[in-house]
């Protein structure tokens, strides 16, 4: 097993790559080889980070010192300096600059996230995620074999209805009962499906664990394979995510070369294999019946329900899907136990919950917390405050299909329960904080805008009645809404719920309803006064 | 009816079958749930959303399983939080649904009200007016004003050509896919699709070139709006002003229900047709005909047609009156007493086919009539077709149906959507043929064999079943290991069909002609021509399976009433007889020359026709004939269901109906034919004199069934007005076996082929005398055989 002292990683975005990342790549693994330290160091390419001004970039950890830009003819120098030597190369160092993205994130995370409870990216980062021996290092596939040794299935899915688990794709089913469902429906062949079309805006949890820790989707979907009786799993991955699908082929043949994966897993009579599908850039695929007409190689259209895909799934089989971050929990609970898991979060929401820090506060990025934590901690603790002293103005949790809650809801605990009780959706975990320089009525504008083109057409009320609300919406963001237009706005937003075949239309209301509930002050005065109070809307006096 | 299910549709109790969807069991009730995307002959989608109902089902005790009980020992409801689609939910038992309530009025109004915000709203000049589901729903459920600005339409393409006849309005297009989803599913034809997502989803096609279906027509009869419109039809007339007629297509042996939508024009005072819809009848079309029946009517007002009597003066033909001519005829044939040879096509009615024989037998004392030579074995069909009752739509489980040596999309395109959805509903398809048809798609066995070594594969079948008591001696020597041989389809295949015929419940043998062998050598059916219908004959019958319902040959006929035809010649016992002596020819509705065949020399040649066909080029008298729109009359169509057609548009010119020029023509002679007034005289005869048609008069005719689904007429959904069958659904008469009960097997030694023999290929667009004069369907027309020719050799 190899054990590293530093890993290098070097930027691969496509402008890093325009600049020379390749040749900076090169160089590096000339010079580290040149000096023998191709056993202590680990040499990278990572996807995009966030930070184009100073690309190519080349990130050495455990330092994390960031270099840029870096020129080829640099690299011996750092390479010298820094990895052998062992001093920061500060000539090569990239500018400081307010960070924002994956690199606050990585460059905030050392010793100061002392709250931090880290299950579902407890080795993101700091494995090697393209090395199963790494994983297997860090415990990895010991739950898989506990299950396949000494538990039934059954068994497995008794510990996870115990650990209360639940669904962190945003609607939050309880996921032992969903696994119970497919368990018990009757069918020769059954599937796993690993919902991993992060596309809701401003959510990158999922890409983390897939992009650093790959190996534990592969174990946890083999387990609920296992579980569930199931004998085929897909990825469904976003597309935009190639790094992330990369690794996942990749460890998906380093399972399969260690029978991890494939016929008679350890031996057992249990045999389970998993594909990679890459999405192709629509929103609406994360819904998960539009997903499995996906995968089937139909237009991406949510089925109508019932019958559910507990029951009728892909290929009309019984078919359990999960949210990568659900399935990242899974290895956890099965090698600490139930009552462990129990431990971390509230008694009805246990466990922890990983959220996207976005917006203007001082740090952005990735922090995983136990369940309950309230949005004031979030911004004081992991945001460091708001940007330039502004006060917190509204809030929107859990992507676009989430809720705008106002300042005053700071203080309610972030779980299910809690927010189920006021009404708001948890969502993805994607937190957008905002101060006052954000209009509410173009928050709700841009959110529409967002789902009358990511609305897939199918139905009736989603397809015309997102075209009518944001037209509606920009009216008023112009300063030629009237009163007429917030009743047809109320009407199309109950029609919308009321109405709608699927989750994509049924949350399409949910921004202009919270709007209304919360910041009817702001939309009365682009009413009334005419006035936007952000300063956002152009208020031109145009109408669409 | 098993598992039936009581459910409440406001509050009144109905039992449907299990599985029905709540639409459906509102509609048994006569509620109407209104629907856009639904159609019952498609899967459930529930993409329009118009069908939202509040649904409520029992509270069950987790404990006991039991329902709940209330005060009054009623089952407790627990009503559901949202709105169900009625289309896509199936009824429970004890279920409860709301129709009518100001929760579910609401949201049909809403829906509504969305569609009519993006709707154009054109329809004083839609093709759909007055017949259009959209229409009648908004009438019916919708809001009276809209909330919405009426400039926020979109405007888009109104003429966007999807194919070669089928246009698209893209404005009025409400996106329920009901097109898309009858071609993928009922057609199968994948050639339509959604386009971009949301509110610019369009409707576009995947194929090239667009729209390359032989059913297109049916998606514009099914668009719930005027979206669909055909290059036939659109804006030429609006539905109101149309008159309805019954009738039936002439172009195959389906005998598809039609209604021509006929209109007598302002500028011409001249009746035509302008429209082919359609009509439901759930034991032949269902709702659906091919493009070739819609668009293949332009014949029926040809610039080209026959309008007088045409008589040969000083070597040319020129205009005669009917007196003149019927004179001439029958001068020349009490002259030629006895030395007259008929032919007679099979695309006539059997009337005209009944009074020819009969004109032969009394009148020119001689049974020298031959049937137009196209194929062989409609004696067989008469006796061991499929037995009465046979309905294709109810064939499933347990079901085989032995497809062999035909294309069934290309001779007779509306069984292939029929077999098909019998094999969805577990009907197992053995699909033998020398070429790949769409059929192998549908296959449980596809059985490709040498060309010209069908019959040899037939008997390798009825070996590998073990059965044959009457040839058990020839049969034996094909054994599945020398059929192997012979046709090179593999002996576990062979084995494979043979399990699965022997393991029928219901067994339909379906023949075509797709072979190499001359059918008819110097008027005489060769053993090679019938050698694959007698073999599928002894099939049939050393299986059990002859004289019943479901069960028995279904012949692949060229033409709409090719055993109509022989039954009624068979009737007058007509036969051929070589022609030595021959001095006159009597031709009715066929065109031997045309065809390439040469005619025996005669002195006088009498043809009966709608057209100046190559044939009457060279006659002596030329008749003209009315087409099938013109005139009543009835046809047998390949399952031998009698039916009737009616009288649509007014005669053209001075042509006459074939039975009526041949009753002159008797009366003439000398016959005591007055009493042969109607079309409906000579049917009453026939149904009291010819055993198999009995019952076939046409008030029997003419009697409809209640159907389902319940399609046009008042309907408020399901389409126009024209579905709805008026005309009667047909009599289907009773097979040979079972008015006898006798049956045998009879052995013809199965032809040999040669390197040389190239296979006999049927293709429906073939170009042709009366679907050249169609030139909205110029485009769909070939001249050529389009399979490679070294597929169509023999061994």
């Amino acid at each position: 097993m190899k054990t590293v002292r530093s890993m290098v990683l070097v930027s691969n975005d496509p402008l890093s790559q325009a600049r020379g990342a390749q040749a900076v790549y090169q160089r590096l693994e000339q010079e580290i080889a040149a000096r023998g330290l191709t056993d202590e160091i680990s040499l990278m390419t990572v996807d995009d980070v966030g930070r184009h001004d100073t690309v190519p970039m080349v990130i050495v950890y455990p330092e994390a010192v960031i270099y840029g830009p870096v020129k080829p003819d640099d690299v011996a120098m750092l390479v010298e300096e820094h990895l052998y030597k062992g001093r920061i190369a500060s000539g090569l160092l990239a500018p400081a600059r307010e960070l924002t993205g994956r690199i606050a994130w990585l460059s905030a995370r050392k010793g100061t996230l002392p709250a931090e409870q880290r299950i579902v990216l407890e080795r993101a980062g700091l494995i090697d995620p393209e090395s199963i021996e790494d994983y297997i290092i860090h415990d990895g596939y010991v739950a898989l074999g506990k299950v396949l040794t000494q538990m039934k299935p059954t068994d497995v899915i008794a510990e996870l209805e115990q650990s209360g688990l639940q669904g962190r794709g945003g609607a939050g089913f309880p996921t032992g009962l969903k696994w119970k469902f497919v368990s018990k429906a009757p069918g020769d062949r059954k599937y796993v499906i690993c919902n991993a079309d992060e596309s809701e805006p401003g959510t990158f949890k999922d890409r983390l664990v897939l992009e650093g820790d790959p190996h534990t989707i592969l174990e946890a979907m083999t387990i609920a394979a296992y579980a569930v009786g199931a004998s085929e799993g897909y990825i469904y991955v976003r597309g935009e995510y190639v790094l992330a699908q990369q690794r996942l082929k990749k460890a998906i043949e380093q399972a399969r070369a260690l029978n991890l994966l494939g016929e008679n897993i350890f031996g057992s009579a249990f045999s389970f294999d998993i594909h990679v599908h890459a999405g192709a850039g629509a929103y609406i695929c994360g819904e998960e019946t539009a997903l499995i007409e996906s995968i089937e190689g139909k237009r991406g259209e949510p089925r109508s329900r019932p019958p559910y895909p507990t029951t009728h799934g892909l290929w009309g089989k019984p078919t359990l899907v999960n949210n990568v971050e659900t399935l990242a929990n899974i290895t956890a609970i099965i090698r600490n136990g139930a009552a462990w898991f129990r431990k971390f979060g509230t008694p009805k929401s246990p466990g922890t919950k990983v959220y996207t820090i976005l917006g203007n506060v001082n740090v952005t990025g990735l922090i995983e917390v136990p369940m309950g934590i309230t949005l004031r901690e979030v911004i004081a603790i992991y945001g460091k405050g708001m940007k330039n002293g502004s006060s917190l103005s509204l809030a929107q949790t859990g992507g676009s299909s989430g809720s705008i809650i106002p300042a005053s809801l700071q203080d309610t605990p972030m779980d299910f329960e809690s927010f189920g009780k006021a009404g708001v959706s948890l969502g993805s975990g994607a937190l957008l904080i905002c101060d006052d320089t954000t209009c509410v009525v173009d928050l709700a504008k841009v959110l529409l805008n967002f789902f009358r083109n990511e609305s897939c057409g199918k139905c009736t009320p989603c397809r015309i009645g997102t075209e009518r609300a944001y037209q509606i919406l920009a009216n008023i963001c112009e300063g030629t809404g009237t009163r007429n237009d917030l009743a047809q706005l109320t009407m199309l937003a109950d029609s919308l719920t009321a109405l709608s075949n699927c989750g994509l239309g049924q949350t399409a209301a949910t921004p202009i309803r919270d709007m209304f509930k919360h910041f009817s002050g702001e939309v009365d005065a682009h009413i009334q006064l005419k006035v936007c109070p952000a300063g956002v809307c152009s208020m031109s006096g145009r109408r669409l | 009816m098993a598992d039936l299910i009581n459910v409440y549709i406001n509050e009144v109790l109905v039992s449907v079958p299990k599985g029905t969807v709540i639409v459906d069991a509102a509609k048994k009730l006569g509620v109407n749930i209104p629907v856009f995307c639904y159609h019952p002959k498609l899967k459930p989608v529930g993409m329009c959303r118009m069908c939202l109902v509040e649904v409520g089902r029992r509270k069950i005790d987790r404990a006991t399983g039991q329902p709940l009980l209330d005060a009054n020992n009623q089952p407790e409801i627990a009503w559901g939080l949202k709105l169900e689609t009625g289309c896509t939910t199936p009824i429970e038992e004890g279920m409860q649904v709301r129709t009518q309530n100001e929760v579910v009025k609401k949201a049909q109004k809403d829906v509504l009200e969305f569609l009519l915000t993006s709707h154009p709203l054109d329809c004083p000049v839609c093709d759909k007016g007055g017949e259009c589901p959209l229409q009648n729903l908004t009438l019916q459920f919708g809001p009276g004003t809209t909330r919405f600005d009426y400039n926020d339409k979109q405007h888009l393409d109104k003429h966007y050509p999807l194919g070669d006849i089928i246009f698209l309005d893209k404005e009025r297009c409400i996106q329920c896919a009901r097109c898309i989803r009858f071609q993928d599913e009922v057609a199968d034809d994948r050639v339509l699709g959604f386009y971009e997502r949301g509110r610019t989803m369009q409707i576009d096609t995947l194929s090239e070139p667009g729209f390359d279906s032989k059913f297109s027509g049916n998606t514009t009869d099914i668009c719930p709006v005027g979206a669909l419109t055909t290059r036939d039809f659109r804006f030429r007339a609006r539905p109101w002003e149309m008159t309805h007629v019954p009738s039936i297509c002439t172009h195959c042996a389906v005998g598809c229900n039609l209604t021509l939508g006929t209109r007598r024009s302002a500028r011409d005072r001249q009746w035509e047709i302008l429209r082919v819809m359609p009509r439901q009848n759930e034991d032949v079309n269902e709702i659906w005909i091919c493009d070739k029946g819609r668009f293949g009517h332009h014949f029926t007002r040809s610039q080209a047609r026959l309008t007088t009597p045409l008589v040969r003066k000083n070597g040319q033909l020129a205009e005669a009156t009917w007196d003149e001519a019927i004179k001439l005829v029958a001068e020349r044939l009490n002259v030629v007493y006895g030395h007259v040879v008929g032919f007679i096509g099979d695309r006539v009615s059997n009337e005209d086919a009944y009074l020819f024989g009969k004109l032969f037998r009394e009148g020119v004392k001689t049974t020298r009539i031959a049937n137009r030579p196209h194929v062989a074995g409609a004696d067989l069909v008469q006796k061991y077709g499929v037995g009465s009752g046979t309905n294709l739509g109810a064939l499933g489980k347990g079901t085989v149906v032995l497809i062999v040596a035909g294309d069934v999309e290309e001779t007779a395109p509306v069984y292939m959507l029929r077999l098909r959805a019998a094999a969805q509903r577990g009907a197992k398809l053995i699909v033998a043929n020398a070429r790949e048809t769409k059929m192998d798609r549908y296959a449980a066995n596809s059985l490709r064999y040498k060309v010209g070594t069908e019959t040899q594969l037939v008997y390798g079948l009825l070996n590998a079943v073990n059965q044959g008591s009457g040839i058990r001696d020839q049969v034996a020597a094909y054994t599945p290991a020398k059929v192997a041989e012979i046709t090179g389809v593999p002996e576990a295949e062979i084995t494979a069909a043979g399990k699965l015929i022997a393991e029928a419940k219901d067994l339909i043998v379906v023949f075509g002609d797709e072979q190499p062998y001359d059918i008819m050598v110097n008027g005489q059916y060769t053993d090679a021509g019938r050698a694959l219908p007698q073999a599928c004959a002894n099939l049939v019958v050393a299986t059990g399976h002859a004289g019943k319902a479901n069960n028995g040959l279904l012949s692949l006929w060229p033409h709409n009433n090719t055993q109509g035809v022989f039954d009624m010649l068979a009737a007058n016992g007509a036969q051929w007889t070589p022609a030595d002596g021959l001095k006159a020819l009597y031709i009715v509705g066929s065109d031997p020359i045309g065809e390439g065949q040469t005619l025996p020399k005669s002195e006088f040649t009498i043809v009966q026709e709608l057209f100046l066909t190559e044939t009457a080029k060279q006659a002596d008298v030329v008749l003209p004939a009315l087409s099938f729109a013109e005139r009543d009359g009835t046809f047998t169509n390949a399952e031998r269901r009698v039916q009737r057609y009616y009288k649509a548009i007014a005669p053209l010119g001075q042509a006459r109906a074939d039975w009526e020029i041949i009753r002159m023509v008797g009366e003439q002679l000398g016959l005591k034919w007055t009493h042969y007034l109607t079309s409906e005289g000579v049917m009453a005869e026939i149904a009291a004199t010819v055993p198999q048609y009995s019952g076939t008069e046409y008030a029997a005719l003419a009697q409809v069934t209640e159907a389902w689904p319940p399609v046009g007429s008042n309907d408020l959904y399901f389409g126009g007005t024209a579905y709805d069958n008026r005309g009667g659904v047909g009599v289907q008469i009773k097979s040979g076996v079972e008015l006898d009960g006798q049956s045998e097997m009879n052995w013809i030694e199965p032809p040999v082929p040669s390197a040389e023999s190239t296979l006999h290929v049927r293709q429906l667009n073939r170009h042709g005398t009366l679907i050249d004069q169609s030139a909205v369907y110029q485009p769909r027309l070939i001249d050529a055989p389009i399979e490679p020719a070294q597929v169509l050799k023999g061994a």
